[in-house]
């Protein structure tokens, strides 16, 4: 019975601070793209327009829920369902830390360590194609079942590179579980460098590193790939005739995808919650130096505001981010509030690579893009497997 | 509500009664359906069913070759849908009909 | 005794689909039906102990082959299939037959299989893709080349099938 206390507390858990990240990964989206862009971004609704989520969270939800005429009415309704349900399940599997041990109780920071984890991933990515697809066919409309269509063939055929480029590291770290996985990137090589899968020998996996991104992007309909559902092409493709929140629901589960991929894309290469360097060298006080700069950074600006009200907002800010560096600095909290950060971190660097592409590139057009995944980013994927495969197998014993 | 003893552990014979089941109703799908599509999704039913027979065999000798034999089952049912759907698409650009019944130009 | 309810479970939402297979006029409901009955089927391999075919189930079958039929039902636009007209004692004798054909098969394999042998989750720790790896790339080798070269060939197959017609 403890067991099934402790699983459903973590997944609300889990669950809340998704949903709410989900909500605020929008919001950065959409200050970093207007700083990209030299504007601002929104800042009316509450401080630096940090309620602004809320405010569309409500406009989602009151909105008229409309049912066109002519469409499907069953899978209409099953699409943005499946699509949502097969991204939030992702994250049971993700491992964010190691084990939080307060007393005699410990539980790991992970909803569930399967020993196939990688493979349940990659299997949720190939089922949540069909709430693209059937989202495109059941509107009855051509340009959704066009963009519908490319959007799903787009996926599968990023599926492929994307699998071999998982694979690549796999065949260095010897384990399907994520938790293995992270601890066998633990350790450091002459002492600084980190055992992180991009420098690990016997090869660096850094090619794959790329090709996992490359194909990532492909797989999330995010820019440079999202002709599928660019407003400008194909009038917003396979979700053009959903409104309130079954669109919301397509961008969450898109949002999600994002984070799911980035997640595993930071336990697979990036080395999870390792430290960058030893603990010896200070490593420790790395979150607890970043908080405190910050911190500074929004006091000085609070004394000088640019804006009249900035008088009040900034120092309130500087002070949280000083209260998070001194919690930083508690022992006991720090031993599971450490590797969280790490890994928080790797996740937000991936992410922030996300939205400074969609802020930076043009997109392609679709018969380049699958051009590129046949013709391009397959070969590579297999010589990079190929070649890591001969690295592991000459050095092993 | 009546107490339904349920066994301890599940017997084999379900797993197999299962799949008889399934495959049976794959069967039916195949010879009564007349929409080609239909008829192919029937055969994959019965190589699902195929598969389940395989899995539980290989958990009865406790040997892993029943899951091998179900995996190469797997990759010769993606084979065959690849060419058969080829084959259906061929089928409609020529005779603008997904029925089986209306392809009976070589019949008699 | 969880595992008896597991099973029955999924057993349901499996026979269920398959009956639904069978039954709708349309095409795509037929596909996704058989989607339900390969994510029913991969839950109860997971029971059996086969995690890795669970999972190349989940990935190879219902990820991919059946993502290729939706495809073509997309495509071609199938509709709805028309009902013949059937005879009555047809329609009234077919479903008790089909129930006393399955209860004699059920009856046979249950005489087969001695009722102590049952099967628990947890009990076959073969499954695991290490094994699977081992089998198929030491004794199994053979039929794994064979099957790469057969699925070039469905490749090769489907592209001149379907390609367009150069005029």
């Amino acid at each position: 019975m403890n067991f099934f206390i402790v699983s459903l507390i973590k997944s609300a858990l889990v669950a809340f601070v998704l949903l709410t990240a989900l909500a605020y990964i929008q919001w950065v989206e959409r200050k970093v793209l207007a700083h990209i862009q030299l504007r601002i971004g929104p800042r009316r609704v509450g401080p630096h327009g940090l309620l602004q989520p809320l405010a569309d969270v409500i406009k989602l939800l009151t909105k008229e829920d409309m049912l066109p005429s002519h469409v499907n009415k069953f899978f209409y309704f099953l699409a943005p369902f499946i699509a949502v349900m097969f991204a939030l399940i992702s994250i049971a599997v993700i491992p964010f830390g190691t084990e939080i041990k307060i007393g005699s109780f410990s539980t790991p920071m992970q909803l569930t360590d399967l020993n196939i984890g990688v493979l349940f991933v990659l299997g949720l990515s190939g089922v949540g194609v069909y709430g693209v697809a059937l989202a495109g066919w059941a509107s009855n409309n051509k340009y959704s079942l066009i963009g519908g269509l490319r959007s799903s063939a787009q996926m599968i055929s990023y599926e492929l590179p994307m699998a071999m480029a998982i694979v690549a590291p796999l065949l260095m770290l010897n384990s399907l579980s994520f938790r293995e996985l992270v601890d066998g990137q633990g350790g450091f090589y002459f002492g600084f460098i980190p055992r992180w899968s991009v420098f690990q020998g016997p090869f660096p996996q850094i090619v794959s590193f790329l090709i996992f991104l490359i194909a990532a992007f492909a797989e999330t309909n995010r820019v440079p790939f999202d002709l599928p559902e660019a407003e400008n092409e194909l009038v917003a493709g396979f979700h053009t005739e959903y409104g309130s929140m079954k669109f919301a629901a397509f961008f969450m589960a898109e949002y999600c995808n994002m984070v799911t991929v980035s997640c595993v894309g930071a336990l697979l290469f990036l080395g999870g919650w390792q430290p960058l360097w030893p603990a010896e060298y200070g490593s420790q006080f790395v979150p607890t130096l970043i908080f405190a700069i910050a911190g500074l950074i929004c006091l000085y600006h609070g004394f000088h505001p640019a804006r009249p009200f900035d008088r009040f907002t900034l120092p309130v800010f500087g002070v949280v981010f000083l209260g998070i560096a001194a919690i930083f600095l508690v022992p006991i909290v720090a031993t599971i509030l450490l590797p969280l950060f790490w890994f928080l971190a790797k996740v937000s660097i991936i992410l922030f690579v996300y939205i400074w592409i969609r802020g930076t590139l043009p997109r392609f057009r679709y018969d380049q893009l699958m051009n590129f995944a046949w013709t391009v980013l397959f070969p590579v994927a297999i010589v990079n497997l190929f070649v890591t495969a001969l690295a592991v197998a000459l050095t092993s014993k | 509500m009546p107490d339904i003893p349920l066994p301890q552990s599940v017997p084999l014979a379900w797993y197999l009664i299962l799949s008889a089941i399934l495959f049976t109703l794959g069967v039916a799908g195949f010879l009564f359906r007349r929409n080609v599509i239909t008829v192919f999704i029937s055969i994959e039913l019965m190589l699902n069913a195929v598969n389940l027979s395989f899995v539980t065999f290989s958990y009865k000798f406790k040997q892993v070759d029943g899951h091998i034999f179900s995996f190469f089952v797997m990759v010769v049912a993606a084979a065959e849908a690849a060419v058969g759907l080829a084959i259906i698409l061929t089928i409609f650009k020529n005779r603008q009909t997904l029925e089986i019944d209306e392809v009976s130009s070589l019949k008699n | 005794m969880e595992d008896a309810i597991l099973f029955l479970l999924f057993a349901a939402i499996a026979v269920v689909c398959g009956i639904n297979v069978v039954l709708q006029t349309h095409p795509i409901s037929s596909a996704l039906s058989l989607v339900g009955v390969m994510g029913a089927l991969a839950l109860i391999y997971l029971q059996l102990g086969g995690e890795f075919i669970a999972a190349a189930q989940l990935i190879v079958y219902a990820g991919a082959i059946m993502v290729l039929f939706v495809f073509v039902i997309m495509l071609l636009n199938a509709g709805k299939e028309q009902k013949l007209p059937r005879r009555l004692w047809v329609t009234y004798a077919g479903l008790p037959l089909l129930a006393i054909f399955i209860g004699i098969a059920a009856f046979v394999i249950h005489r087969m299989l001695p009722v102590t042998e049952g099967v628990k989750f947890g009990a076959m720790t073969h499954g695991n893709p290490q094994e699977i790896g081992r089998a198929l790339f030491n004794i199994y080798l053979l039929p794994f080349e064979v099957t790469s070269v057969l699925i070039l060939i469905a490749i090769l197959g489907a592209v001149v099938l379907a390609r367009k017609e150069i005029e």
